[in-house]
């Protein structure tokens, strides 16, 4: 077979993919060896710190660090005066690692110093006097939107634009019209087709509620970390944790006045991420630091800043309606999402409201998006962002109108379900999903048919989740003994070494422990979007696949000038170069360990490239299914069995794509049960701690069951679909539509915490 | 502030340092001895990512002060392999794939590496109770829970073989 | 000769209130560049979203960096504010 045929994915019969071996990486994690972000030192390294605002929101009339500067052993304080000021696309970012003018949040980052040790460090950050004018706040979605709401820009949303959507926005909520010029509305966000009214006048039933949930944290266990070294000749260097070190380079030295090839990041081992990690926060702050203190600076955070400073994801305010025919048929969706981001635009509900209704082949569909700001940290990527909060509130709809119209739940879905050819009530006509095949799966899954006892309910959702591609670039160097160097440039955060090295076995023939894969620091490879979108696996494995192919097409070129014959005389097959073809001559295999012995007499060294800007990944679309317990005399829930079912494409290793099922399901029954921001009327974060921000613990959940579904992405050599993001979901929904179930009241208000379970117990009752 | 000079033994080698007053046994670790193995997720003794072993107990080392130690024995993750050979539950926690970012793993490890000198014959319930001081947010703690469970039914095959070996030793002697 | 016929492009997100309510397009171009060159001289109001804020959705496939993919009249072309994940 030529090396650029397309194989069929269908057919294609593997020996490495699909297996579930050992991660290369493991024994460095077992055994404490790896080097997370705040593991590395480097001689005369001083301790950098951060001075934060106490106050939601206040004008900052002075800073005076003189006190600070002069303690002994503090060798750099930095405030916004020691970083450049400009206007264009980077200016929200460098606002928010440091505040100017105004502190837009608590825990806005306000001065930094860098001392000889933590103590002096800390001690330095008492000294420095900042003069604040408090100014009023706001941190609720709904009441920023109001037309008297303090202003968290003032004058900046104050086009005709916003105005409409304030306009808009009232209206939508039968409020009376407003003479306000400015307002926190950003940007407002239309989706849909077909004439929803229509639509509604044929419904038999219609189910129409209004939902809210928090804004949760991803709670990635490693806080932010990273050790800045920026010499007298100006270029630097970075080690840090991050989803992506080329995305890291390139914001800091344009942050800081750089050139890009004088900044070199080495990303360290990262514990964990979820888009948490996908910005910027301390890195350009200890960079300043280490260039004016001309010594190297590690700046790791504390839990604290982690939940003060850096991102939560959006919370939300959605309205949803949904009409159906008696037989379960859809014909109207509608609804209004309200999703605030924090102090700077980028709330993901122009994604809530894409996905809202994505599972659906809808003829009439209408959704609406609002965008807003108010004092809390800037939201920052967070697991399919915007699309579990906006499932949310679409299944609970869907999970009543299955209670209304007696249907059963995954029957009603199937009636509706989106198919290849379903135009998406997003604009897009959908490829190949495997929507249908995880209702399948998971109607005939063991947990499906479970009795059920007293206080007990059963909640289904299914979700979807686009998937991305992007920048990526792959190096594979043949070793003189035949073994493989993969150099990826995506952080590996789940296990994606492994599935890296599993597809470069695959494509050679070779065993998967003869390749090893490492992550390049950005001058070792070309340039690599970061970790997200569910890209790696897709992204990173099509660029190795390809590399790969690269790399056998020159063994092969080398097999050929050995033998004296043409290069399309050979073909490359289970790990070894063959003659083939009529005239090609009989010569006996070159294995790759023979053709890499003699690589350097034969005319150089061997290796593959790849890199493309990746199109093409295939979305994911997954269905939960769960059963809980409510305590009624507690309001506390149990979760007693948990089903996830999800379309993989092609599992390239299937234990870590299990993994990712399960542990988007957990975060997903956090979000949902238990974890929240509670901010205070001081506009102050009052839970910023793992002991009063819970997320869920071993003893909280039973075993995640889960089923890989595969229908190949005709967009990846073997039918890949990311898995990451999809798994996060569906588990708002599906537990809401169990605890529903249970206690015969909708959920409609995240966490569903044991108070406010209890509390609509006693409206139940009343 | 002077500082305080301590005699300690960390897994298994007599060590010295001097540490502050308010310096944490996580701080001494990490910063005075470069033992990088044991993480901090918090600070506050609610993630369990700084999990050691102080005289045989398992203890959140950011909640120990480094002076404190002196004269006790501390266990860390990188005292848990035997030179090259993992020690059994390092070697489920990768056939298990028990670990996605790996940062909570050593304080998951020296956790569970404790729960089974106690008990090696733990229900699930037991496991996730013991664990449940330790936070994961990758993995959903499933995988965790199977390869704890699954050392512990390979960890007692081992200890059963033994004990019978050395019953039949026993009675090879009283025979004689 | 026969008249050239031209790409239909949909508007999705916030493309729509910026373009003043209009959500469909008449437009030439070969290729993304182009269209989208095309569009911001038809509606000047939507020039400031058109470098890296938007993707565009060909016959069902997400693209967000491909300016030179080729476009026909025969495709599916919406215009979506550009996407990230986590």
């Amino acid at each position: 077979m030529p090396l650029d045929a397309k194989t069929s994915n269908d057919k294609k019969a593997f020996k490495s993919v699909g297996t579930s071996p050992i991660r290369p990486d493991g024994i460095d994690k077992v055994t404490g060896r790896a080097r997370f972000g705040a593991d590395m030192s480097a001689p005369g390294m001083l301790v950098g710190r951060i001075l934060r605002s106490p106050h939601a929101h206040a004008k900052i009339k002075s800073i005076d660090t003189s006190k600070a500067e002069a303690l002994p052993g503090v060798k750099a304080v930095i405030t916004s005066a020691d970083l450049p000021k400009y206007k264009d696309a980077d200016e929200d970012i460098l606002i928010n690692i440091m505040a100017r003018d105004r502190a837009l949040y608590d825990g806005h980052t306000v001065a930094a110093v860098a001392a000889i040790d933590a103590a002096v460090a800390k001690k330095a950050l008492k000294l420095i006097k900042v003069d604040y004018e408090i100014m009023p706040h706001v941190t609720d979605v709904d009441l920023a939107m109001l037309p008297n709401a303090p202003l968290v820009h003032p004058g900046r949303y104050d086009g005709m634009a916003e105005n409409e959507h304030l306009a808009l926005a009232l209206q939508e909520q039968g409020k009376a019209k407003s003479k306000r010029k400015s307002t926190n509305i950003v940007s407002r966000y239309d989706f849909g087709h077909g004439d929803v009214k229509k639509g509604f006048k044929q419904a038999d039933v219609i189910v129409e509620h209004e939902f809210t949930t928090e804004a949760t944290h991803q709670g990635y266990i490693e806080p932010h970390a990273c050790l800045a070294n920026v010499s007298s000749d100006g270029s630097g260097e970075l080690w840090v944790c991050t989803q992506g070190h080329f995305m890291v380079r390139d914001v800091c030295a344009a942050l800081l006045g750089m050139d890009v090839s004088s900044l070199r990041v080495t990303p360290s081992e990262i514990g964990g991420g979820f888009g948490g990690k996908t910005t910027v926060f301390i890195e350009p702050v200890a960079l300043a630091l280490s260039r004016k203190a001309g010594r190297p600076v590690k700046v790791v955070m504390s839990r604290e800043e982690v939940f003060r400073a850096t991102g939560p994801t959006a919370s939300s305010s959605i309205k949803v309606r949904l009409g159906a025919k008696k037989d379960g048929r859809f014909v109207a969706a509608e609804a209004v999402l309200k999703y605030q981001g924090g102090a700077f635009p980028g709330s993901p509900v122009e994604m809530g409201a894409m996905t809202a209704f994505a599972c659906y082949d809808l003829a009439n569909v209408k959704i609406v998006g609002y965008d807003v700001v108010t004092n809390r940290p800037k939201q920052a990527a967070y697991r399919a962002p915007g699309a579990p909060m906006s499932a949310f509130a679409v299944e609970g709809c869907v999970g009543e109108l299955a209670e209304k119209l007696g249907m059963d739940p995954i029957e009603l879905r199937k009636k509706n379900a989106a198919v290849e050819g379903t135009k998406s009530s997003y604009g897009p006509t959908f490829g190949p999903i495997g929507l249908v095949e995880t209702l399948d799966a998971a109607k005939k899954h063991k947990n499906y048919k479970a009795k059920l006892g007293k206080n007990q309910g059963r909640g289904v959702a299914s979700g979807f989740w686009f998937n991305f591609g992007g920048n990526t670039c792959v190096n594979i160097n043949l070793n003189v003994d035949g073994t493989l160097a993969l150099a990826v440039g995506t952080p590996d955060i789940g296990g994606s070494r492994a599935s890296m090295c599993l597809m470069a076995a695959e494509e050679l023939g070779i065993p998967y422990d003869d390749v090893r894969a490492i992550v390049a620091d950005t001058s070792s490879l070309g340039y690599n979007d970061v970790t997200d979108g569910s890209r790696v696996t897709f992204a990173s494995g099509l660029a190795t696949i390809n590399a790969a192919r690269d790399c056998a097409a020159k063994l092969c070129k080398r097999a050929a000038q050995i033998w004296d014959i043409p290069a399309d005389a050979v073909k490359w097959e289970n790990g070894a170069a063959h003659p083939a073809g009529a005239n090609a001559g009989d010569f006996p295999p070159l294995s790759i360990k023979e053709l890499a012995g003699q690589a350097h007499s034969t005319g150089g060294p061997i290796a593959g490239h790849y890199e493309v800007n990746a199109d093409g990944a295939g979305p994911s679309f997954a269905t939960h299914v769960v059963d809980v317990e409510v305590d009624p005399e507690t309001g506390a829930t149990k979760v007693l069995r948990y089903l996830v079912v999800q379309d993989a494409g092609k599992a390239v290793h299937r234990a870590y794509v299990e993994g990712q099922f399960q542990g988007g399901a957990v975060q997903g029954i956090g979000w949902v049960l238990n974890e929240e921001y509670i901010y205070g009327e001081d506009g102050r974060l009052q839970n910023a701690g793992f002991l009063d921000y819970r997320i869920p613990v071993c003893s909280d959940v039973p075993m995640i069951d889960t089923v890989i579904v595969e229908v190949p992405n005709p967009g990846h050599p073997y039918g890949v679909r990311g898995v990451g993001e999809t798994s996060i979901v569906p588990p708002l929904a599906a537990v809401a539509n169990a605890v529903s179930a249970a206690i015969g009241v909708r959920a409609t208000t995240l966490p569903m915490s044991p108070p406010r379970i209890l509390e609509a117990l006693k409206s139940k009752s009343a | 502030m002077s500082n305080i000079h301590v005699t300690t033994t960390i897994n298994g080698d007599e060590t010295e340092y001097v540490c502050r007053p308010d310096e944490s046994l996580l701080d001494v670790l990490r910063d005075r001895l470069g033992m990088s193995g044991t993480k901090e997720g918090c600070g506050t003794g609610d993630c369990g990512a700084c999990s050691v072993t102080l005289d045989g107990r398992l203890v959140c080392s950011c909640l120990v002060m480094g002076a404190e130690v002196d004269g006790h024995k501390v266990e860390t993750i990188e005292g848990m392999a035997d030179g090259e050979d993992l020690h059994p539950l390092q070697q489920k926690f990768l056939e298990h794939a028990a670990l996605q970012c790996g940062i909570c793993t050593p304080g998951f490890l020296v956790a569970a590496q404790s729960l089974l000198e106690r008990n090696l014959d733990p229900t699930e319930t037991e496991v996730r109770y013991w664990l449940a001081g330790n936070l994961c947010r990758c993995t959903g703690y499933d995988k965790i829970v199977r390869a704890v469970l699954d050392t512990a039914k390979d960890m007692r095959k081992v200890a059963k073989k033994s004990s019978a070996k050395k019953t039949a030793k026993k009675g090879a002697r009283h025979a004689a | 000769m026969p008249e050239q016929r031209l790409l239909t492009v949909k508007l999705g997100g916030s493309l729509v209130s910026r373009a003043g309510g209009r959500t469909e397009f008449k437009l030439e171009g070969r290729n993304i560049m182009e269209m989208l060159r095309h569009l911001g001289r038809d509606c000047p109001e939507l020039e400031p979203m058109l470098g890296n804020a938007v993707s565009v959705a060909v016959d069902g496939q997400i693209y967000r960096d491909a300016l030179l993919h080729p476009l026909n009249p025969d495709n599916e072309i919406i215009l979506l504010p550009r996407m990230a994940g986590g």
